[in-house]
Formats: structure tokens, sequence, C-alpha cells
């Protein structure tokens, strides 16, 4: 027997939201996906008119229903946004490649321009290549590493104000476990926030950080949206697959597990007196680090000296390592 | 994945619930498709058009996926059916409309039903 929509009484529904458990048809469902996400972008004052932001643009569900949704909210209420798809190639053959094919059909589909850059120019490594000295532990780390720092490179080459990730409320739950389960004190209060990075570096926000992964695959679904879903060749992530895999049985037994971690996260204070890490600059990159050399100079670092464990261990230890790399290049000049 | 039931033979009006053939789908979109997904857990078979035998119970979706699991899953079924439903992460569509409105497990399949299969366990 079809469920009505109880929001217009008359379509058959399609999808019982996660967040309030209404059953919506698909008109309903698009309005209140939209609309939701446009007042988390109003009441966050994420943008200023004729500001230029930048779509990190992966290829896969969530930065395609985001590129969607950016270009749709801003000709609807008129934010006066210039907007470009910015992509990173990593060089990991038969995906990266793949979903590329995917960013630039989207930006045809959404006439928006396209500026990818590639670790190999940023790095002068490709993911394939790190992989072949490291293996298929802790790559991730490097990818992500990476990953963060190509992003604000690439705003820096276009100039723009800002730069909208596709995080959602399920990635953002699972980061807050991560953290905890690490007692990162300081990664935990930075997660939650809807846009990191206001001093010194270009600002990040994440409009979807009330969106469950659940509607936006349904609204790429609904809309046909052209997304690209194979996971990645080299992506076994295990510690964040074990805490998706807890978040997800929480989600099914109460759907509001995912808002309530979030929550749990925003209110979450370190006593008086508790030492954070103040982030700074990097001294080689200048990019903000919490340590002198940041993590991608320290993983570059060991790449280049056949030494790619470097990047990977606890940073006390590298920071001693790196010193004594240092000393030992200094000889090596005095010997010469 | 999508599975469309379509009835076997009308014409066997004594078995309480006859077979069906059945559209199951993974990852199914329309238009222009990368792969990936759920599909890959089957054989890279993106849609089956099955035919379920008759049966004396009925066919529930929590039946289905126990034939599933028997007749179309390749490898590593517990990255697809965890206990007795689909792994957490894991979108069920009936004819386009999620499973969780037409009673989940409990759902009764009917014949040319479009049974859809999309896995959100993959990265953004």
């Amino acid at each position: 027997m079809p469920v009505k929509c109880t929001r217009c009484c008359v379509k058959v529904a399609v999808l019982k939201r996660p967040k309030t458990s209404d059953a919506l048809c698909k008109e309903c469902f698009f309005w209140a996906f939209e609309t939701e996400v446009h007042e988390t972008i109003t009441r966050a004052k994420l943008f200023k008119p004729g500001e230029y932001v930048a779509i990190a643009a992966s290829g896969g569900k969530d930065s395609t229903v985001l590129a969607y949704i950016m270009k749709l909210l801003n000709e609807r209420y008129n934010y006066g946004l210039k907007l470009v798809l910015l992509s990173v190639d990593e060089g990991i053959t038969g995906y990266r490649d793949d979903s590329l094919e995917t960013v630039k059909r989207n930006q045809q589909q959404y006439e928006l321009p396209l500026k990818i850059l590639s670790y190999e120019e940023l790095y002068g490594w490709t993911m394939d290549a790190i992989v072949r000295q490291i293996g298929l532990k802790s790559n991730c780390t490097f990818c992500g590493v990476f990953r963060r720092q190509a992003l604000d490179r690439g705003a820096v080459l276009l100039e723009v104000n800002k730069i909208v990730t596709g995080h959602n409320a399920d990635d953002i739950a699972e980061t807050v476990l991560m953290n905890i389960l690490r007692g990162d004190i300081a990664r935990l209060q930075r997660c939650t926030l809807i846009t990191t990075g206001t001093e010194g570096a270009i600002p990040r926000s994440k409009p979807f950080k009330y969106t469950y992964e659940k509607e936006i695959v349904m609204y790429a679904y609904f809309k046909k949206l052209d997304y690209f879903s194979t996971e990645c060749i080299y992506s076994p992530n295990a510690y964040r697959g074990h805490a998706r895999a807890y978040l997800k049985d929480l989600e099914s037994v109460r759907p509001s597990a995912i808002l309530d971690i979030i929550h749990s996260g925003e209110c979450m204070s370190v006593k008086d007196g508790i030492k954070l890490p103040t982030q700074g600059l990097c001294t080689r990159c200048g990019y903000i680090s919490s340590q002198e050399v940041c993590k991608a100079c320290v993983m570059l670092e060991g790449l280049n000296k056949g030494l790619p464990k470097l990047g990977i261990g606890k940073s006390s230890k590298v920071k001693r390592r790196v010193e004594s790399l240092c000393k030992d290049a200094s000889k090596e000049e005095e010997s010469c | 994945m999508e599975i469309t039931p379509g009835i076997e033979s009308m014409a066997n009006n004594a078995a309480p619930y006859v077979g069906m053939s059945t559209t199951v789908s993974f990852n199914g979109k329309s238009g222009n498709i990368s792969s990936g997904g759920a599909e890959l857990l089957f054989n890279n078979k993106k849609k089956f058009d099955v035919m379920l035998p008759s049966s004396d119970k009925p066919w529930t979706i929590k039946n289905l996926l126990k034939w599933i699991k028997d007749n179309l899953l390749e490898e590593r079924p517990e990255l697809f059916i965890q206990k007795d439903s689909v792994r957490p992460g894991i979108l069920v569509l009936v004819n386009d409309a999620d499973w969780e409105l037409l009673g989940a497990l409990e759902y009764e399949v009917q014949p040319n039903d479009r049974i859809m299969f999309i896995s959100t366990l993959h990265g953004g």
C-alpha cells in the first residue's frame, strides 16, 4: 500500500527522511533538501555577494550533488557567487582518471569552469608511485595530507575567496568518533566547525554539514546526476572503515544518532589549562601547520630520501629524525 | 542492484505464492553511468532479471535477500548482507521508492517489481 507524502498529501511518498521520519514525495523531498542546504548556508553566513568560490570536485556523489546544488542555489537565491570546480588528480590509474572524466562531464553539464591540479606537478609523486614505495599501509595518510594541501594550493592559484567541500553529516560524525577514539582533542574541536581556516588559510566550508548521506545519494539518484561510485583501488582506510560501520549500525537503530554525535562533538570543550597545539606556518612551504615543518613536507622529504615511513610516525619522533637528517645533510656539505 | 519479478505462471493458481520474474539491480542509474558499487560483489553485473521459484512462503524482501545470497552473490556476502538484512549503508528501493516506507524486510515482492540496491559505502 503506497504511503502518501506527509507534506503535500497528494503524491506517493518515495523516501523516509532519516532526520525527521517524514515520508515525502519526490518534489517535496527536493524542496526540503535544497531549502535546508540554503538555510545552512545563510544561517552560517558562508558567503558574501561577489565572492569567488571553488567547489572541491572528485566526481563522487557528494561533490557532484554539491556542484549541482551550489549552482542551483546561487541562481535561485541570487548569492552573487562566481563558481569554479577544483579537482585534484592524485595519480591513481583506474580510479582517479575515470572519476575525473565524470568531473569533466559535470563541467559541461553545469557550465562551470574546471581546474585540475595533479600530485605529480605539485609534489613530483603520483599516488601510484607512492604506493609502489610504501605499499598499502598508511597510503591513505599520504593521500589525505597531500590532497588537503593540493586543494589549498589550487585555490591560491585560482585566487578564490573560499573553498566548499562535499563533507556530509555522516562524514563529520565519523570524524568526531575517530577523534574521540584517538583522544585528538585539537582535531575534535575543529572537526565540527562548518568553516575552518579562517585565520591565514583560505576558508573552507561544508554546506552539507547537516545533510545525511542517504539523502545525498537519493537526491543524486532521483535527479539522475552523473557521478562516479567506485571505491578507491587503494582504499582500505581501515580505521575510518570501522568508525563508519559502527556509525551505520547506530543509524539503523536510531537515525538521529548522526546529528546527535555531531552535536556531542560541538558541545565538548577543553578544560582550562589544557595545552593545545597552536597552529603556525610551516617554515619550509608556508602552509598552515601545528609543527615547525608541516606533515606534507615531512612526508615528501621521506619519499625523496627513500625513508617513506618518515611522515607517518609520531610527530615527536619525526621531529628528532628530521633534525638528525638536517645535521647529516650539513655534515655532508661540510665534508665536501 | 535491481530486481523485477514477473509472474512465472499465472495458470498455477494452486500454489499460494507463485513464482515471479523480478529485476534485481545494483547501483543502477539511468543516463550516463560510471560503473562501481555493490555490483562488484555480483560479478560486475548491474542488473538481473530473475525468476523467483514458487514458494509456500511469501516472497518478502527478507526471503529475497536470502535467495540473492544463495543464487546471485559471487563473493564476500558479508559486504552485502548482515544478519537477515542488507549491510547498513546499502539503500534499498522498490519501484523507485524507499523500502523503509513499505515495511522494509517484511515487504512482499510483487510481480514485475524493480528492486534496487544502492551502496553508499564508498568515497564521495
